[in-house]
């Protein structure tokens, strides 16, 4: 180590000599993901000890699973908390994308790739018009996407009821499409001897796409920017405005390909479901480090809370608990995550 | 530099401006030149804000002429200021806390490379630029990579004048950079003020503290109640005479307490005394 006494090296151009060079470790822990980091370590080993079926390799692919099935929401609605909004409808999105694609090529009669598509026009539509509503009205993102949660919620119920007569939808299993279409949002595939959920290459693809929209695009610059504080970004050319709908409709992007996913890989979707799960994703975002009041986070970070999501949930069963506990484990590890985080970001910037 | 000392930059004529049946502004005539700096001095609600609201774009006057580099125009907004040269720092509006100083200093008009879908910032340029520009300026940082939150207020409204001088400003207008800051730091703007003059921009410098405004300006329009109280040429006009024309005997007292608390000269105290009179 060296002390403050000693001269230091020459500068070069980039490096500063009053800059002291701060440990990797120092660096490390400044980043918004760390906490997230420890806890996924902690969880993981505590799961590994108390139920030693957990560390096997289909163990792992079944909360790979878990984890991506919140993990592709959480990339998009990360995204969107560090550009300073929420969403409250995304959990009921899902389920929205998945009956618009089942009923729609039911009713008509379509092959179900049709359905597909209009489904994705509907779910970008509907993020679209969450953005559009909150920077038209400037209302807060927590009451507007309140209040398109509600009337999702209801279109869900009441249009299924209309189409299919039920609260479930039609089953698609035997039309046109469908196997294909399978094939793709709900492939597995097998690898290492184990057969693993297509979705999680999709979380992980979209984790590495939005991390690089984040730091290394003009794009990613203005999200930080639009959540850090966005009357000094419109001030100096930021089209906030325009970022901020485009958050949404990436969220919309999300909900599309979940619910495409819950689609094929069952067949038929229940209109109830979903209600509550956009708790989860703004859980997964919270614990990996995503400042609720927006400019700082990271989709790694998204991720990490998905997978610490993904293996309390599955680790409860393989350690032989009540499930029951699950929520109570959720909500513990939400609290630790929060503080954590907090601790590490004061330490790591006083450095 | 290409334009010489002394140039025109934006001259205003007889500029007003009206919300509805309010005069914000009346009658002001203003000559922005140059290297050089012009001082707006004035209490809250003089007008001062309507000026460089119509200056950067923000508000267009509905009376009067307003000159840009020679020509008769009126700003539709703060782009269209942009793009003709014109830069506004705001106090409370220049940054975003938690970017880094380099992110910060290119935001919305970032640097990038390649093209079409692989266009990705150019990070290694632009830490660079924003290190030699900043350090042109005398900002000397440690890290182009820290929050600018970690800055002083006054660091960061050097970053926000930095950038603005950068990205090829020629009109640069200060909103009360100093209001929010202490004596020291203010010092430290007011140097800042200085070097963007000697590198040939016009500066407008708006401020209610004429020991502020004294030292770095070279011109001085006093606005009080949306009218023009005075302008003046350096020369014309000494700390004292400024100080008495713009403030009443409640500011005055005000500003002698102040003085005594930064250890001011008695002299000067004493002067300021003299003047509520």
């Amino acid at each position: 180590m060296a002390t403050a006494t000693t001269p230091a090296p020459a500068a070069s151009p980039t490096a500063d000599e009053r800059l002291v060079r701060r440990s990797a470790v120092a660096r490390l822990l400044a980043r918004p993901e760390m906490g997230a980091v420890v806890g996924a370590v902690a969880v993981f080993a505590f799961f590994a000890a108390v139920a030693p079926v957990f560390t096997q390799l289909s163990s792992v692919a079944t909360v790979l699973y878990g984890a991506s099935t919140i993990g592709i929401m959480a990339v998009g609605v990360s995204l969107l908390m560090i550009g300073g909004e929420f969403d409250l409808s995304t959990g009921v999105a899902v389920v929205f994308s998945a009956l618009t694609a089942a009923q729609f090529s039911w009713f008509l009669g379509t092959n179900v790739w049709v359905g597909v598509g209009v489904a994705l026009v509907v779910s970008l539509g509907l993020g679209f018009l969450n953005g559009y509503l909150l920077v038209v009205t400037k209302l807060p993102s927590f009451i507007v996407t309140l209040a398109t949660f509600l009337m999702i919620t209801g279109i869900n119920l009441g249009v299924t009821r209309l189409v299919a007569g039920g609260v479930s939808s039609p089953s698609i299993a035997s039309m046109d499409g469908f196997e294909s279409a399978r094939s793709v949002f709900a492939a597995k595939i097998s690898f290492l001897g184990v057969r693993w959920e297509v979705t999680v290459l999709i979380w992980l693809a979209l984790v590495v796409i939005a991390t690089h929209l984040l730091v290394r695009t003009r794009v990613g610059n203005w999200i930080f920017a639009a959540g850090g504080d966005d009357l000094a970004a419109s001030a100096v050319g930021v089209p906030v405005k325009r970022t901020k709908i485009g958050l949404f409709v990436g969220v919309g992007l999300c909900a599309w390909l979940l619910g495409m996913h819950n689609l094929f890989a069952f067949g038929t979707v229940q209109s109830g479901e979903g209600v509550g799960n956009e708790f989860l994703y703004i859980i997964a975002a919270v614990i990996g480090g995503c400042l609720l009041t927006g400019g700082y986070g990271s989709a790694v970070g998204g991720a990490l809370g998905a997978l610490i999501f993904g293996m309390v949930n599955k680790g409860i069963v393989y350690a032989q608990w009540n499930p029951d506990w699950f929520k109570f484990f959720l909500g513990l590890m939400l609290l630790l995550a929060t503080i954590v985080n907090l601790v590490v970001k004061k330490r790591a910037e006083q450095r | 530099m290409t334009t010489t000392t002394g140039t025109s930059l934006v001259t205003m004529r007889g500029v007003g401006k009206r919300y509805g049946n309010i005069l914000a502004l009346q009658d002001v005539d203003l000559d922005v030149q140059a290297g050089r700096v012009t001082c707006v001095l004035g209490d809250n609600g003089a007008g001062k804000s309507t000026l460089i609201k119509i200056i950067a774009g923000r508000h267009q006057h509905s009376e009067g002429v307003l000159e840009i580099h020679g020509e008769e125009r009126t700003l539709g907004s703060p782009r269209e200021a942009l793009d003709l040269g014109i830069a506004a720092v705001y106090q409370d509006l220049a940054v975003v806390p938690l970017m880094p100083v380099w992110r910060n200093f290119f935001l919305g008009s970032e640097l990038t490379k390649g093209r079409g879908p692989a266009r990705i910032l150019d990070v290694k340029k632009m830490q660079r630029i924003a290190k030699q520009e900043l350090l042109d300026m005398g900002i000397d940082l440690r890290d182009v990579n820290q929050p600018i939150h970690q800055l002083s207020g006054g660091e960061r409204q050097c970053v926000a004048i930095a950038r603005a001088v950068y990205f090829g400003a020629r009109v640069l207008i200060l909103d009360e950079p100093t209001a929010a800051l202490g004596v020291k730091q203010s010092g430290v703007v007011l140097r800042y003020v200085l070097r963007a003059r000697d590198r040939g921009l016009g500066v407008v410098f708006i401020t209610h503290n004429p020991h502020h405004a004294y030292p770095v300006g070279d011109r001085f329009l006093l606005l009080k109640r949306g009218r023009p109280l005075g302008y003046h040429e350096k020369k014309d006009v000494t700390l004292d005479e400024l100080t008495s024309q713009m403030a009443g005997g409640a500011e005055l007292e005000e500003l002698a307490h102040e003085l005594e608390q930064t250890d001011a000269d008695s002299a000067l105290i004493a002067d300021v005394r003299a003047a509520e009179v």
